[in-house]
């Protein structure tokens, strides 16, 4: 039985003159997407794009389960093509919806007709269907309000589509449509949930993340890539830099007070990161960071880490509950890896009680014992980057 | 030049596999659970492994725990289940024709005071949906089903025992024996909604003593080994990297799943065609089976006597299982075929080595074999 994918589109159909080029990247982003697991037609018409297997091996389960991750897609369904037959989409709605139809009580049959020189209305087909399926499963009852199952069909001009309720879309807008921010990620829960929130608004990602070795082993570098990797199920691919971070810390732990330490990392952090991001032509930097989660991530110490970046910062999650963090980490499949315990650059040298109020002020102050620039372009000439695709 | 048509008892190791074994077991020597970079390059060749398993099932690597093989991942699967569910309910569905070491454990259990519901094929070796359907309910705790039977090849009905679990408002676990169906079905994981499922690796041309258990994330069984925490606490012991190294490779070796069926379709069905012509020999296999397994009889010679004479001429079959070997099969019993059928079948299985030459001059010299044996018997 031939089946297709029947995508529907989320919010950008409203983009009115821009639809068509979200439109454009939406496909450009499924063909992609898709491109390991076979050869395919996607074209789309009238709100719907159409994703057509051209050779039998392909494995359909498959591609449904990677367009669901797809930003800009609201719902999808898989559909049976039956020949343009009363009979013929008869026997196939039987047959392909046997499983849900053996396991409902009640059903109705719902059908569209956009080609009109079809012989039977829309509501002949639903009659005809109905009555065909009540034959063939006799427990079945038929409920037009509130049925187990509803059997869609519709009559289009290649063929008819059959197929069970369309399943929820990944939501949001193609990732490449809303130009390129940084993501600063640790090994942490919070920073691959950020990355997964703005990539689901069109933005595409670079990945910049610190490293403090010795103090950080290979593995916690590993763990990074491997969150990254499922970020990437949904965000495409991305490329992921690795800056060498322990020399600044270990400057900053013999040169200044250990209340501090925190702080002035993470305002090294934004400042090698606001470099990167420019070399990539990125326009933001996102980070993870939840109000009041930890010291370095209260209000104070926010205003303080902005104050040395010119570009605009996106923090998605920064009104958010850590339980509702963890749920969407774990939808996004990062939960577990996250929790693995590995040393990360943040948790090496943290002081024992950090100042939650810091000043820009004391901080400058602080700072005038390091050579902050020369630390800062030690740091971009060391550079590594990989590719997570 | 043997032709060995005895796959699903079990297949020549590959050559990438055998190597790739060897190199770990003498450059890649650490314990995967070490701090340091010996250690870390052997956990990443388990990591590496667990990803090529789970890619052939669709699910997520870390889904995926290494064991002995095929019988363990089966004990492990179906006992951890059952303890984890026990207060919700007694009731367990299968098959009466699953491998032993799925029959045996459900024997256990029925001393245990479980009641064990064992679906019988009909005559062809099929199960229906109904059947399974009508089996579980809401005191049910584990369904175990295999994917293939390993003797006729039949392929279970395995997408509605999720839907029919939630039917019937069911806490129960759902547990796959994918043994014969591994990489050569397209079988999902995810789609399927199964919550554990059993693989070895020796079917498909990886060392005998390796195999896998998948369990779902959401899914939560007991274990019954306990030690040191490897794979989970699920299967303690420092792992055996050489073997699962070797697997990996194996796995990625694998051809194309839907393309090698279709090759072996056609093998299978030659075959078929082949011994129809025989005067007397029937089929035993369904219509639509697994094309990698072909049960028949001859009904004149007894079954072992055809598959010595057939490895006098350096061809290796089987009669039914070899993990049952002079025990009548339970499976063609179980379809209600008669003792003639039973005692004089056997069992061709094949790989991605096998050629249509090689199937040709084995239904060749079956029809040899019978005119030479068929007075003596």
């Amino acid at each position: 039985m031939k089946e297709v994918i029947l995508v529907k589109l989320g919010e950008m159909v409203l983009k009115g003159q821009n639809k068509n080029a979200f439109e454009t990247i939406l496909i450009k982003n499924i063909r992609r997407r898709l491109q390991s697991l076979g050869e395919f037609k996607v074209e789309a018409a009238q709100s719907t794009i159409y994703i057509t297997p051209m050779d039998d091996f392909c494995d359909i389960d498959e591609i449904e389960e990677k367009v669901g991750k797809i930003f800009g897609i609201v719902a999808y369904t898989r559909a049976c093509i039956a020949e343009k037959e009363l009979g013929k989409i008869q026997e196939a709605a039987a047959e392909y919806l046997e499983n849900e139809l053996l396991t409902a009580k009640t059903f109705k049959v719902e059908s569209k007709r956009s080609d009109k020189k079809f012989a039977y209305s829309s509501p002949e087909i639903s009659r005809e269907v109905g009555g065909y399926l009540l034959s063939k499963f006799h427990h079945l009852k038929v409920d037009v309000h509130n049925p187990d199952v509803t059997v869609r069909v519709e009559v289009r001009e290649k063929g008819a589509y059959i197929h069970p309720n369309p399943k929820e879309g990944a939501g949001g807008i193609p990732v490449g449509t809303g130009g390129k921010a940084a993501i600063l990620i640790s090994g942490g829960i919070d920073s691959p949930v950020a990355a997964y929130m703005l990539a689901r608004r069109g933005v595409q990602l670079t990945a910049i993340h610190f490293a403090s070795p010795p103090y950080t082993s290979e593995r916690a570098h590993d763990k990074v890539v491997r969150l990254l990797d499922k970020v990437h199920d949904y965000a495409g691919r991305m490329k992921m830099y690795t800056v060498e971070f322990t020399k600044i810390q270990e400057q900053i732990r013999d040169n200044c007070p250990e209340e501090l330490a925190t702080v002035l990392m993470r305002r090294f952090m934004m400042k090698v990161a606001q470099r990167v991001a420019e070399m990539e032509e990125c326009k933001a930097l996102i980070t993870g960071e939840s109000l009041g989660q930890v010291a370095s991530q209260t209000l104070h110490a926010i205003a303080c880490t902005d104050a040395v970046v010119t570009m605009p910062v996106f923090r998605p999650l920064i009104g958010t509950d850590k339980a509702e963090i963890v749920k969407l980490a774990r939808k996004i499949g990062t939960f577990d890896i996250s929790i693995e315990p590995f040393e990360d650059c943040c948790t090496v040298f943290t002081p024992r009680h950090p100042r939650t109020k810091p000043t820009v002020h004391v901080l400058e102050a602080a700072e005038r014992k390091l050579d902050v620039e020369g630390l800062i372009n030690e740091c971009l000439e060391n550079l590594n980057y990989i590719w997570i695709e | 030049m043997e032709i060995y048509l005895d796959n699903s008892a079990t297949t020549k190791v590959c050559e990438a596999a055998a190597k790739k074994a060897y190199d770990v077991m003498l450059f890649n020597y650490g314990n995967p659970s070490s701090l340091h970079s010996l250690g870390f390059s052997a956990e990443k060749i388990i990591t590496e492994a667990r990803r090529a398993v789970a890619s052939v099932i669709k699910s997520e690597a870390n889904e995926i725990y290494f064991t002995s093989g095929g019988t363990e991942s089966n004990n492990t699967a179906i006992f951890g289940a059952v303890k984890a569910k026990k207060r919700l309910g007694n009731k367990i569905v299968t098959t009466a024709i699953e491998h032993p070491s799925v029959l045996e454990c459900m024997k256990e259990l029925e001393k245990e005071g479980f009641e064990v519901v064992y679906l019988k094929p009909d005559s062809s070796g099929n199960i229906s949906k109904a059947q399974v359907l009508s089996a579980i309910d809401g005191r049910t705790v584990l369904v175990s089903m295999m994917s293939v039977n390993n003797e006729t090849g039949a392929i279970m009905p395995l997408d509605i025992v999720a839907p029919a679990i939630k039917k019937a408002n069911s806490p129960a676990l759902f547990h796959i024996d994918n043994v014969q169906g591994f990489g050569k079905i397209n079988l999902n994981a995810k789609k399927l909604s199964c919550d554990l499922m059993s693989i070895s690796g020796h079917k498909l041309h990886a060392p005998k003593g390796i195999g896998a258990l998948y369990i779902n994330t959401k899914a939560h069984i007991l274990p019954h080994h306990f030690g040191g925490g490897q794979e989970k606490g699920i299967r303690p012991g420092t792992e055996p990297v050489p073997l699962i190294a070797a697997f990996s490779e194996a796995v990625k070796e694998l051809p194309e799943t839907m393309k090698e069926y279709k090759r072996l379709y056609e093998i299978n069905m030659l075959l078929r065609e082949k011994l129809r012509e025989i005067p007397g020999v029937t089929i035993n296999s369904p219509e639509n089976n697994l094309p990698y397994i072909l049960n028949f009889s001859t009904m004149q010679v007894r079954g072992e006597t055809m598959l010595h004479y057939l490895e006098s001429k350096n061809i290796y079959v089987s009669t039914g299982s070899a993990c049952s070997k002079a025990k009548p099969s339970h499976v063609l019993s179980g379809m209600g075929l008669s003792n003639k059928h039973i005692e004089t079948s056997l069992r061709a299985s094949f790989s991605r080595n096998t050629t249509k030459e090689e199937v040709l001059l084995l239904a060749e010299e079956i029809r040899n074999g019978l005119s030479s044996l068929a007075h003596i018997k």
